[in-house]
């Protein structure tokens, strides 16, 4: 996974809420076997709208999505996630995420940052009237800074997964440095589980 | 392996994720141990090349199964599938289960179905375990007091490397529905009931744990149609206390322990009970009695009601952003508010998905249809597992079916997710026995409504949305 420390660039309003992970990836892209190639993918079906806001030209090359509640829900394909950073998204600002989807973003780098909906509706705006508004993550302190319009809030994150982003770690890695534990509890299961 | 404290009184999801924890440290997630680990086709090619460009082994390939389902075609199995990259994935899953030495079940073996239909049925899903699965229905398992949840393929790498996967500690929420279900209405209606008071959102962070009377009285097959969509509702896992209905449908299945390890483990799993007086994060409590059949109108499963209301004006609803994905909802799914849910005509009717396709719930609706004729243009029956479709065959419903009309197909997932060639068209309206009504799910533009097996085989036989009752009363068809 790679490293984040800040994330700063324009930003897509994405006035939706209970944005599914069928229309982030529909699941006829779920057939390949490889792990890239998704940003095509990406909100395919909605992008064949003209007026989907990823069609409007005043926020090409954005890398931050800012979205309504209860964002990824559905599926657990990580398949989401992939097409999100492979079209150029490094963060997704929402006031909720989806468990599995959220999981998933930590898992490959792209930051989900929660934001009240009174914020996010700040950001819309803020992002509406001013298309090249830059918006700044900064991982180091978890706050979200959009200097232009005196916005600075903090978010949550839990200390290991900021300090996976900060260091890019790999969790199998982590997770093999407590091999001997993994033996110890094995030789504990019982003979109907084995 | 009966560690948990007595000295709080402690909920049933806690003790299960208690008993897993191989290690846990200030500021890190628990690392979790995991009993079984299901794979299929469309998950799993990335996290099997994850394992070989980092040179790792898959740890405990006995413990890992997989199957063939999100893909395969339920017609013509005999011939190869015609798509090629679905083809080539299945392929691909064929080529990594040989080379990492994993079980599989490949399309037309015997054992073969939907991930979360084999392993109850070959016993291989036991009360306590932490089951889990690159597909978010896997809280299905919960039904037989597992801790089952759904992961992504990082975490399906994770988990073959390590046979482990570090998990924060979730929140528990208590549902309790009590009291005697009313005539006609089913599991999926008190999974649809509940999702609909507690919203999409409603148990994210969460893992539940559905009680009470009503819970207690559900068979098997009724509590994996309630566990299955705990999802829905944003719920990381969902769970049901195992007792001797769970007892006596895993008795003598073919994974299940057998002889002193059985009493052993039944009576390890007696234990597997929230305790007197925990305390939950949160509860959310439903009358029974109050419940009816009910069908989704939206474009998500929260948007749901019950069949004898109508559907709803987005200026009903208070808050502004949900106004306007009413709005949308109605206008993707060609619906004007008002309209009686009785008085929606369908096309096609799909039963079928890891949410109702097991022998129960065939049996539900070949009941329903037995001696009648369906008006719905396309319906669809597609068995779990293969088990269930030589269980159906041999109680005769393939007959009823045909006789009324229906598809009668092979096992998978097919129109649930649509990744097969079973897809609805642009436009045209399904009554269907899955777990998702987002928009094209089941096909690009399709439009669906998610309902009980019970009203999906009604709606077939009337041409709109129905209940069984409906059909005796002659107020339809």
């Amino acid at each position: 996974m790679k490293q984040v420390t800040v994330i700063t660039g324009t930003a897509i309003p994405l006035k939706r809420s209970d944005v599914d992970t069928d229309q982030i990836i529909p699941a006829e892209w779920l057939k390949r076997v490889e792990r890239t190639g998704f940003e095509k993918g990406l909100f395919s079906t909605w992008r064949d709208d003209r007026n989907f806001v990823l069609n409007d030209e005043r926020y090409a090359g954005a890398s931050i999505l800012v979205a309504g509640p209860s964002f990824g829900v559905g599926s657990s394909r990580e398949h989401a996630v992939w097409a999100i950073q492979q079209y150029g998204f490094d963060a997704v600002i929402a006031p909720s995420f989806s468990d599995i989807f959220r999981n998933n973003c930590t898992k490959n780098g792209l930051v989900p940052v929660v934001q009240p909906i009174e914020a996010v509706t700040r950001l819309w705006d803020a992002i509406e009237a001013d298309s090249n508004v830059e918006i700044t993550i900064d991982m180091e302190r978890l706050l979200v800074e959009v200097p232009a319009i005196g916005f600075e809030e903090s978010f949550p994150m839990e200390v290991q997964n900021q300090y996976r982003f900060l260091n890019g770690l790999d969790d199998v890695g982590i997770t093999l440095t407590h091999a001997a534990d993994i033996d110890a509890y094995e030789s504990r299961r019982p003979a109907w589980l084995s | 392996m009966s560690a948990e404290s007595t000295s709080s009184p402690t909920t049933l999801p806690q003790k299960v994720w208690d008993r897993h924890v191989v290690h846990s440290g200030i500021d890190e997630p628990d690392l979790l141990y995991i009993d079984l680990h299901l794979i299929h086709e469309v998950t799993s090619p990335q996290a099997f090349d994850g394992l070989r460009l980092s040179g790792r082994t898959l740890r405990r390939p006995d413990l890992t199964i997989a199957t063939e389902d999100h893909n395969v075609p339920t017609e013509h199995i005999d011939q190869p599938i015609a798509d090629p990259i679905s083809a080539r994935q299945v392929e691909v899953l064929r080529e990594n289960v040989k080379e990492f030495g994993v079980t599989n079940f490949p399309m037309g073996d015997p054992l073969q179905g939907i991930v979360h239909v084999i392993a109850p049925e070959q016993g291989r899903t036991l009360p306590g375990m932490t089951v889990v699965c690159g597909d978010s229905h896997t809280a299905t398992h919960g039904a037989f007091g597992a801790l089952a949840f759904g992961i992504g393929t990082s975490e399906v790498e994770h988990v073959m490397a390590t046979q482990t996967l570090p998990q924060s500690r979730p929140r528990w929420m208590a549902v309790t529905v009590d009291g005697d279900l009313p005539a006609g209405v089913t599991a999926k209606d008190v999974i649809l009931a509940i999702i609909g008071k507690i919203g999409t959102g409603g148990g994210i962070g969460h893992v539940i744990e559905y009680r009470g009377s009503t819970i207690r009285s559900l068979s098997m097959e009724g509590r994996m149609t309630v566990c299955n969509m705990s999802i829905e509702a944003g719920a990381k896992a969902g769970l049901i206390a195992p007792d001797d209905t769970t007892f006596e449908y895993l008795r003598g299945r073919a994974n299940a322990p057998k002889g002193a390890d059985w009493d052993a483990a039944v009576a390890d799993w007696r234990t597997l009970q929230t305790d007197d007086g925990a305390a939950w994060d949160r509860e959310v409590f439903i009358d029974a009695a109050t419940l009816r059949p009910h069908v989704t109108w939206g474009t998500n499963p929260g948007q749901v009601l019950p069949i004898d209301a109508s559907v709803p004006s987005p200026e009903s609803f208070d808050d502004p952003t949900t106004r306007e994905t009413v709005a949308r909802a109605l206008e993707y799914m060609g619906l004007t508010a008002g309209t009686p849910i009785r008085d929606i005509t369908v096309d096609t009717v799909f039963i079928g998905s890891c949410t109702n396709s097991r022998i129960e719930d065939l049996r539900a609706a070949a009941a329903v249809m037995n001696g009648r004729t369906v008006t719905a243009k396309r319906v669809m029956v597609v068995p779990g597992s293969h088990a269930v479709k030589a269980q159906a065959e041999a109680e005769g419903l393939p007959a009823i079916f045909r006789a009324a009309g229906v598809d009668w197909r092979e096992p998978g997932c097919s129109m649930c997710l649509a990744m097969n060639p079973d897809k609805l068209a642009v436009g045209e309206r399904s009554a269907s026995t899955s777990n998702r009504n987002f928009e094209g799910r089941q096909g690009r533009g399709g439009r669906t409504h998610l309902v009980s097996p019970e009203v999906a085989a009604a709606t077939a036989i009337a041409g709109h949305f129905a209940t069984p009752a409906d059909l005796e009363n002659g107020a339809s068809s």
